[in-house]
């Protein structure tokens, strides 16, 4: 079944490119919509058939691609990538039918969707090297076409791309250096063959392998200091595009890390997971500041995106040092957390982004600063977007939750026992990843609260509507999944064991099991019911209800003006805006994020006392590209110049270079 | 999940509903004792509630179902924990439900809601308290995580009941070094998340310093007394949860009725004590600086950070 599902998917793909290139625009966005939600669709079946214990699919395709043709092993790992994909593709698919109906349904575009959402689930189903490679440069370029989609109005793209095709190539370059290097030394380049001979690597080699796959996929999962291109380029491409990119794509990073450190090389010395653990700190750390600060929608949940994938690297890293120090069944449960918190941030980071696309086209603008009272005028998008921001904020009983307890669960049961560096770094990571649960939590409620709630501050947010129907499908399905995934973790406890059995450096038993409704897990004497949470919730306010109801008076009175300290007239310049929202924030972690603000009073001309005007504007810069890589692009560009001194066009210097070479060429072949 | 544990839990939400109010009055008669005044009477929180109950509802132009939810929300989160928390029995039927990080998370779901409450309305005051509200839970957020970390290594785990049946069994551990830290640090971050001097003042009349009191200026009636209950379940969760997991005596392990009642006893007690030292510091020291409480709880990060270091090297 898992084997025809997969084939499906493939054909679908062909499909609806051929329908994209093919069909009239109106037609063709129908059709690549419907199409690559069938792709998606399969490959889920493909998934949940894998993760529900069916037995590993390879394949082979020798003619395919040259070197080594492309293999196909699609075992549990590979199946929970594949089906965070699809969490976040089938909706999107849907979504993308009314999106691109008034905006991105160009030929290229439209073709390159499909595609994109195949190669994102073929890259965890590779079986080798060549056809990891193959699928990842095929997912880097369809998304690249897509970050462009909207470049004509937007010259911001085109800056967005440049940086998003030399990260990316970044990420190509050294993860075929890891996987030649892998593959040379194995002599052969199926992935069971890199498995068999991984006790014969040399530690050199080893570490060689890890640190370029760290590159490679850390770039792709953008966590810092590679992620300068995530909050440029995941803003610019189309929502349901984004959804999908920031959902499913950043997480085939930790895919990859998990795969080539943890299953193909079965592992490494403790710092492996430390180095692993620390990148996980500050990208969470340095993910959600930013984040806070952003009051561009989907500028923000890119930053998020690079603090979820903190959150996961953190799970990876502990679970790395776990095994490393000998503490098998922690890292499992460190595994499973990460595990399920990828598939949990596809859920909320696509229907966030797509929630963020409604606004974008009912509004015109990302901006949460001009946004606000969208809740009255756009209900659906509201009540899914506010399931999403709870859900990410990790609060109870959503989703979110289930993920970040498991993590905490895994991180504070470290033994005093273990390794002097887990006693080190594990308090750090607990008080880190509580506090970006705390941020992450005013977060969104600054976004929520200033798109969705008190008074329109402009008139396009004032006279914004409801989505069509297509979009407002896929959000309530994403809201959908998000509900199902807080209600049922005790379903997935089956499914991540095979996953964290799948990894051969830290496999072990059954890392949580369920007792009824309740989750437990193996070594841990600790519990938890979520359906049971929700239920006690929901019980507590229908009595508070009840109580309020049984009052002598039922009337109420409503629009009544807001208290206003003895003012009349409450305008929407008088809320407090996004920006304002954060600012308590910005200025506790002034010292970290060194803002620059210009405030300018203009003066009435009679006198000073009086000021006609004050504009503050407040940029944050980012740390990283500042510091590291505007030096390095400044020393790339001084080489330039000084190789364009040898390079002047003049036809003689030319000719001179020519017989140069063609002397030593002669003196040295001799 | 036995029956008698859900008779434990139920009885644990009425009680902890009923003498809330109470400890709140009694807090005030204290202040207003040492300040000069005679002070309202101990009830009088009740009262207002009664009469607030009575009231019509009026619900300001602007606002969404958001605003009419979140007291709900707020009070729902609040007695739920109080189920959880073991003030009783140790054999609650929720201690299973979810765990010490349970309990702070939810928590943590009602102060969310408030936040968007307060900027529901639409007015300045409403986001000023919403943002102060975010910015304190988001830093205190670590203090309270490192220091269940703390707890929770001596014993192995997170559970309430656990870590609290665990101090019972090795009463010396109540005077270990790991948990006098973890106590302090809980003790500042209470006061910081119930919204007492010098984080915040509760009996404020000037809008400018509000945080708490800013984010319900537009609740009236029945909403205004289940934001108010709300404030006053959560002082008293705060409060018990500090009591018992440090000093756990009277608490019953079984759920026969007269060991409920002596524990009854022994936790009224306990809150009576800290209730009653939190109410004469405050006539004393004055509300601090909004930007000087970050450096507030930063401090008790580095007691929560030191308790749990102590905890795995003294191990």
């Amino acid at each position: 079944m898992v084997g025809v599902a997969l084939a499906v998917a493939a054909v679908a793909t062909l499909a609806a490119m051929v329908s994209g290139v093919v069909l009239s625009a109106r037609r063709r966005v129908v059709w690549v919509g419907l199409l690559t939600a069938l792709c998606a669709a399969a490959g889920g079946v493909a998934a949940v058939g894998m993760l529900a214990g069916g037995a590993t699919v390879t394949a082979s395709f020798p003619d395919l691609f040259p070197l080594g043709g492309v293999g196909i092993e699609f075992d549990a790992l590979s199946a929970i990538f594949v089906l965070a994909t699809a969490v976040v593709a089938l909706p999107a698919a849907i979504y993308g039918i009314g999106y691109s109906a008034h905006g991105p349904s160009s030929r290229p575009v439209q073709a390159a969707w499909p595609l994109l959402v195949w190669s994102v689930m073929m890259v965890p189903a590779a079986g080798n090297v060549t056809g990891l490679i193959a699928f990842w440069e095929l997912m880097a370029l369809s998304s690249l076409v897509l970050v462009l989609a909207e470049h004509h109005h937007n010259p911001e793209a085109r800056t967005a791309a440049q940086w998003y095709a030399a990260m990316t190539h970044l990420s190509l370059l050294s993860i075929v250096l890891a996987l030649a290097v892998l593959s040379s030394n194995a002599g052969g380049d199926s992935f069971a063959a890199i498995r068999a001979d991984s006790g014969h690597i040399g530690p050199t080699a080893a570490t060689v392998v890890f640190l370029l796959s760290l590159v490679g996929f850390g770039a792709k999962a953008g966590v810092v200091p590679l992620h300068v291109w995530l909050p440029r380029a995941h803003p610019e491409a189309p929502s349901h595009v984004s959804a999908l990119m920031s959902g499913a794509m950043v997480a085939l990073g930790v895919y990859g890390l998990v795969r080539v450190g943890w299953d193909l090389l079965g592992g490494g010395p403790t710092w492996w997971g430390a180095v692993v653990l620390a990148i996980g700190l500050v990208s969470a750390m340095f993910g959600i500041l930013h984040a806070l600060l952003s009051s561009d929608l989907k500028r923000l949940l890119a930053y998020s995106t690079t603090e979820n994938m903190g959150l996961v690297f953190i799970g990876v890293g502990a679970a790395g040092l776990f095994a490393a120090s000998g503490n098998r069944p922690l890292a499992a449960v460190a595994l499973a957390a990460s595990m399920l918190l990828v598939v949990n941030h596809a859920a909320f980071k696509a229907l966030l982004f797509l929630g963020a696309g409604s606004i974008l086209t009912a509004t015109g603008t990302r901006d949460l600063d001009r946004l606000g009272g969208l809740g009255r005028r756009m209900p659906v998008t509201a009540a899914t977007f506010a399931i999403g921001s709870l859900a990410i904020a990790a609060l109870p009983p959503l989703n979110g939750f289930v993920s970040e307890w498991l993590l905490l669960q895994s991180l504070v049961h470290s033994l005093p026992s273990d390794a002097a560096v887990v006693a080190v770094a594990m308090p750090v990571a607990v008080a880190v990843v509580a506090l970006t649960g705390g941020l992450a939590a005013a977060t969104f409620v600054k976004a929520f609260g200033t798109a969705f709630l008190a008074m329109p501050r402009t008139v396009e947010a004032d006279q914004a509507h409801e989505s069509p129907r297509t979009m407002r499908i896929g959000l309530i399905a994403l809201a959908a999944a998000c509900v199902a995934l807080a209600l049922a973790p005790t379903a997935l406890a089956a499914p991540l064991q095979r996953v964290s059995l799948a990894v051969r450096g830290l496999d072990d038993g059954r890392p949580i099991h369920t007792n009824g409704v309740y989750l437990q897990l193996s070594g841990i004497e600790a519990g938890l019911s979520p359906l049971l949470l929700a239920t006690g919730l929901g019980v507590m306010m229908v009595a508070a209800l009840a109580v309020v109801r049984r009052g002598r008076i039922r009337r109420t009175v409503r629009d009544i003006p807001a208290w206003g300290c003895g003012r009349t007239v409450q305008t929407a310049r008088m809320e407090y805006t996004a920006t304002s929202f954060a600012e308590p924030l910005q200025r506790v972690f002034d010292d970290v994020l060194h803002p620059d603000i210009d405030i300018d009073v203009d003066h009435h001309t009679e006198s000073r006392h009086y000021i006609q005007a004050i504009r503050y504007r407040m940029h944050i810069r980012d740390g990283f590209e500042h510091r590291l890589y505007l030096p390095l692009l400044a020393v790339v560009r001084r080489w330039g110049d000084g190789a364009r001194r040898i390079q002047n066009g003049s036809i003689h210097r030319y000719l001179a270079y020519s017989l140069i070479t063609l002397i030593v060429v002669l003196v040295v072949s001799r | 999940m036995s029956p008698t544990g859900v008779v434990v839990a139920v009885v644990q939400v009425i009680l902890t509903v009923a003498v809330a109010p109470l400890l709140v009055g009694m807090m005030r008669l204290i202040r207003a004792r040492l300040e000069g005044r005679v002070g309202a009477p101990l009830r009088q929180p009740w009262r207002d509630l009664r009469k607030l109950l009575g009231k019509e509802r009026m619900v300001s132009a602007n606002t969404s179902i958001v605003f009419s939810l979140a007291p709900l929300v707020l009070l729902a989160s609040a007695t739920l924990v109080a189920g959880m928390v073991p003030f009783l029995s140790t054999t609650s039927a929720l201690d299973q439900v979810g765990d010490l990080f349970a309990v702070v998370y939810l928590l943590l779901l009602g102060t969310v809601f408030l936040s968007l409450a307060g900027l529901d309305a639409g007015t300045a005051f409403g986001g000023m308290g919403a943002s102060r509200e975010m910015t304190i839970a988001a830093i205190a957020e670590p203090t309270v995580l490192v220091a269940i970390f703390a707890l929770s290594v001596s014993t192995g785990s997170s559970n309430l009941g656990t870590i609290v049946a665990d101090t019972l069994a090795h009463p010396a551990r109540a005077a270990s070094p790991a948990s006098m830290l973890a106590f302090s640090a809980l003790a500042v971050v209470t006061i910081a998340e119930t919204g007492r001097i010098p984080v915040d003042n509760p009996s404020t009349h000037l809008e400018l310093t509000m945080i708490h009191e800013a984010m319900i200026l537009e609740y009236s009636g029945p909403d205004l007394a289940l934001a108010e209950l709300a404030a006053h379940v959560r002082l008293v969760v705060f409060l018990g949860l500090l009591a018992n997991l440090f000093f756990p005596w009277g608490i019953a392990t079984t759920a026969q009725p007269l060991h409920l009642v002596a524990a009854a006893g022994a936790v009224a007690v306990k809150l009576v004590v800290l209730a009653a030292v939190i109410a004469v510091v405050e006539v004393f020291i004055a509300k601090v600086r909004l930007f000087r409480v970050p450096e507030l709880l930063a401090a008790s990060f580095v007691l929560a950070f030191l308790a749990v270091t102590v905890s795995f090297f003294l191990a």
